[in-house]
């Protein structure tokens, strides 16, 4: 039971801490919130940085094009990107954490071929086409079908809440080829190019105000049976795979934003003169502990990770629940420490205030996440 | 990092919970709430294995583990709800005569605790006084016979541990040589690692207790609001894990407060979600529930609570 860090991680982390503090004034600063392809054009240019540097795909397995760093040295990449104030992964987010590692793992020498190396230089970025409006916690409801026509699937239905699908060039999607079949067994994963003809995208408005969003129409889109990955009627399988990389490490970094942010709310409270006041300093206090407990329990999931080969385990649930749960009281805190600011919807902290509210739904409603505790760590019976 | 057990530290919480299991089952547990005096025999096998003297170098008759270890040992004692001043025994065993060896039981009191209580008081062969009012760093330790010791009785919450109310100044004799500061830091972690014990222990009973009790035909551990409590109770246990081994690891006294308010947070509230989930039963004498909540309340006041911790915590934000 030790928290250190090999020499050579050390090594790894002063090489990055040097590397960043050189290459970050070079980054352009952040366009508006609502300027998409600004967002998509900074994204891109992070990600080919960080490929130029060998960064790019630092957890992927090498003979996928990364690095195959330790979870260790991916945890550190995190500290320390996150610290030195660099973007996180942006519009790369789906590319990066889900859709590239399951082609990796899952696909075919030519799709890894083809797929992964845009991916790492941050050429082409990808969207995530799994949830639909009758089908979000029961994803395997979903009804898109895909019908064989040649060497073609012919797919014809809708998707929602599809984050960066106005940027994206690529969409993971999710699509029924066995209707007859159980829920389970009928669903495959094919990666659908943005531009093929009979795909419309139309943005949806969140309640923070921006376009984070889209739904997905799909009128007879015509897509190569080659764009399968695995097996047909097998998506079900890819698609755990696919989530187990979701939950896995995708908010690390954002933990130590947490605490930053914890740390200005107490400073700003103190220079306001708010700081004689007891409950909102014991609120913070506890959140204080509260993160800092957060950091130690993915310290302990990755080396848990490391030690049996890599996988995320059922422990990013219990995570993503605390997390999300401690992550919107710490926006609630921060509206305390604004006082009347706080209905300022262009103050940082306001904004990012509504973007928290996703944290308990997107990638898994807590009550979703609670079942997968109960049931898959807890052993408790199915539900009904 | 490899922030695991080592294969080392597994066999010895495997070992500590075997032992426990053996020599203080639920019939001597439930003994010892019908009558709380100190079971000096158990005391002993307790010191023969080491629990005390887990920490002292080897020459000197110890173990020769340090902190992690001592924290899991300590987690399997708040797991079985294991009585007494354990605490004192742990830290006090390289100080005084018969105590590594459980021959003498100590008490460690804590004079900066309001009020000041004293734990098995009718127990122990002598007291440890840590003062209250002097600074941290000036902060000294005098050492009482239980005769000398001024007290006004005081009803425990908890039926396993009699306490008594110190009333005036056990100041007898000083205690040299004790780091005070650390001593206090260690009390905090030994108590919080106790907690995550009890926490992690009412998770299993409950989950135990849902999947065997049914009700409308099923299973309570089916019905999702059930579910979700237990739930509610692992995340709780886990993060109050990951905080007290951390502590343990990094020593550092910041870590040991956040571990503690976590910890203490786990037990208590698990306990009451353990309640929950026991139904009617969960509120008679004869369900264990209670003795664990009792016991995970009186030690969340012990060696700083909540208000204090978060304090500390909010002060070192803006330091
Ligand atoms: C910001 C954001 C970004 C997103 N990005 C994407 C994306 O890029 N791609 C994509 O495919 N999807 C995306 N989603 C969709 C997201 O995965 C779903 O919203 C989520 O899984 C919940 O599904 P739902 O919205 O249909 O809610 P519902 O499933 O209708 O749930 C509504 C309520 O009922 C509860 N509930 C449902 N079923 C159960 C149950 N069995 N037990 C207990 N309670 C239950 C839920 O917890 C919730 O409280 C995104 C969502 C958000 C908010």
């Amino acid at each position: 039971m030790d928290l250190a860090c090999t020499e050579e991680e050390e090594a790894f982390r002063a090489r990055l801490r040097s590397w960043l503090a050189e290459v970050l004034p070079e980054l352009p600063p952040p366009p508006a919130a609502t300027d998409w392809p600004g967002r998509r054009a900074r994204d891109a240019a992070w990600q080919r940085m960080l490929h130029d540097a060998g960064y790019a795909g630092l957890h992927w397995p090498a003979d996928a094009g990364g690095q195959g760093a330790t979870p260790t040295q991916h945890l550190i990449f995190l500290e320390e990107t996150e610290r030195a104030g660099a973007p996180y992964v942006g519009a790369n987010f789906v590319g990066l954490l889900h859709a590239g590692p399951t082609i990796a793992a899952e696909g075919t020498a030519a799709q890894r071929a083809r797929w992964l190396p845009p991916i790492l230089r941050g050429e082409e970025i990808w969207c995530q086409g799994f949830s639909e409006p009758d089908a979000g916690s029961d994803l395997a409801a979903l009804r898109t079908r895909a019908v064989r026509d040649g060497d073609d699937y012919v797919v014809t239905g809708s998707k929602i809440w599809t984050s960066h699908a106005e940027v994206a060039d690529w969409c993971e999607l999710l699509v029924r080829t066995d209707p007859e079949a159980p829920r389970h067994r009928g669903i495959s994963w094919l990666a659908m190019p943005m531009d093929a003809p009979g795909v419309t995208v139309r943005p949806l408005r969140t309640l923070a105000g921006s376009a984070e969003f889209a739904e997905l129409f799909l009128d007879e889109v015509r897509i190569p049976v080659g764009n399968r990955v695995g097996a047909e009627d097998d998506g079900w399988r890819v698609t755990m795979v696919t989530l187990s990389f979701e939950r896995g490490t995708a908010f690390v970094g954002e933990v130590v934003a947490c605490r930053r942010l914890l740390a200005e709310l107490a400073r700003t409270a103190r220079a306001d003169g708010r700081w004689d006041d007891p409950v909102l300093r014991r609120r913070l206090g506890r959140l204080n502990a509260e993160f800092a407990a957060l950091w130690r329990l993915t310290q302990w999931n990755v080396s848990e990770a490391q030690g049996s080969g890599g996988v995320p385990g059922a422990g990013g649930s219990v995570f993503k629940l605390r997390y999300s749960h401690a992550r919107q009281e710490l926006y609630d805190a921060a509206a305390e420490v604004l006082g009347g600011r706080a209905l300022d919807a262009d103050h940082p902290w306001v904004a990012d205030r509504l973007s928290a509210l996703a944290y308990t739904i997107a990638a898994g409603t807590s009550q979703i996440q609670r079942n997968i505790v109960a049931e898959r760590i807890l052993g408790l019976p199915k539900g009904r | 990092m490899d922030f695991q057990l080592t294969a080392d530290q597994r066999a010895l919480r495997d070992g500590t919970r075997e032992l426990l299991a053996g020599r203080f089952d639920r019939d001597r547990l439930r003994a010892a709430v019908d009558a709380p005096a100190l079971d000096r025999g158990l005391w002993r096998e307790l010191a023969d294995a080491g629990f005390f003297a887990l920490r002292l170098p080897e020459e000197d008759g110890g173990v020769g583990l340090g902190l992690p270890e001592a924290v899991l040992v300590f987690e399997e004692a708040g797991r079985a709800l294991l009585p007494g001043p354990l605490v004192a025994g742990q830290l006090l065993a390289g100080a005084m005569d018969g105590v590594a060896t459980g021959e003498r039981i100590v008490a460690l009191c804590d004079g900066a605790a309001d009020p000041v209580l004293w734990e098995h008081p009718a127990d122990c062969d002598a007291l440890i006084f840590l003062d209250g009012d002097a600074p941290a760093h000036a902060a000294r330790a005098h050492r009482s016979a239980p005769a000398d010791v001024a007290r006004a009785p005081f009803a425990s919450v908890d039926p396993l541990t009699p306490l008594a109310r110190v009333t005036g100044p056990a100041c007898t004799v000083p205690q040299p040589g004790l780091d005070v500061p650390r001593l206090r830091r260690e009390a905090a972690l030994l108590t919080a690692a106790q907690q995550l014990g009890s926490a992690a222990r009412t998770v299993e009973t409950a989950v135990a207790h849902a999947r065997q009790r049914t009700q409308f035909g099923a299973p309570i551990g089916s019905f999702q609001a059930v579910k979700h409590l237990c739930a509610g109770m692992l995340v709780r246990a886990e993060l109050a894990r990951a905080a007290v081994y951390a502590a343990a690891v990094t020593e550092d006294a910041l870590d040991v407060v956040g571990a503690k308010l976590l910890a203490d947070e786990a037990a208590v509230r698990n306990a009451r979600d353990c309640l929950q989930v026991h139904g009617g039963m969960g509120f008679t004498w004869e369900a264990d529930v209670h003795l664990h909540l009792k016991r995970a309340w009186l030690r969340a006041e012990r060696w700083g609570g909540a208000r204090e911790a978060e304090e500390r915590l909010a002060d070192a934000l803006v330091r």
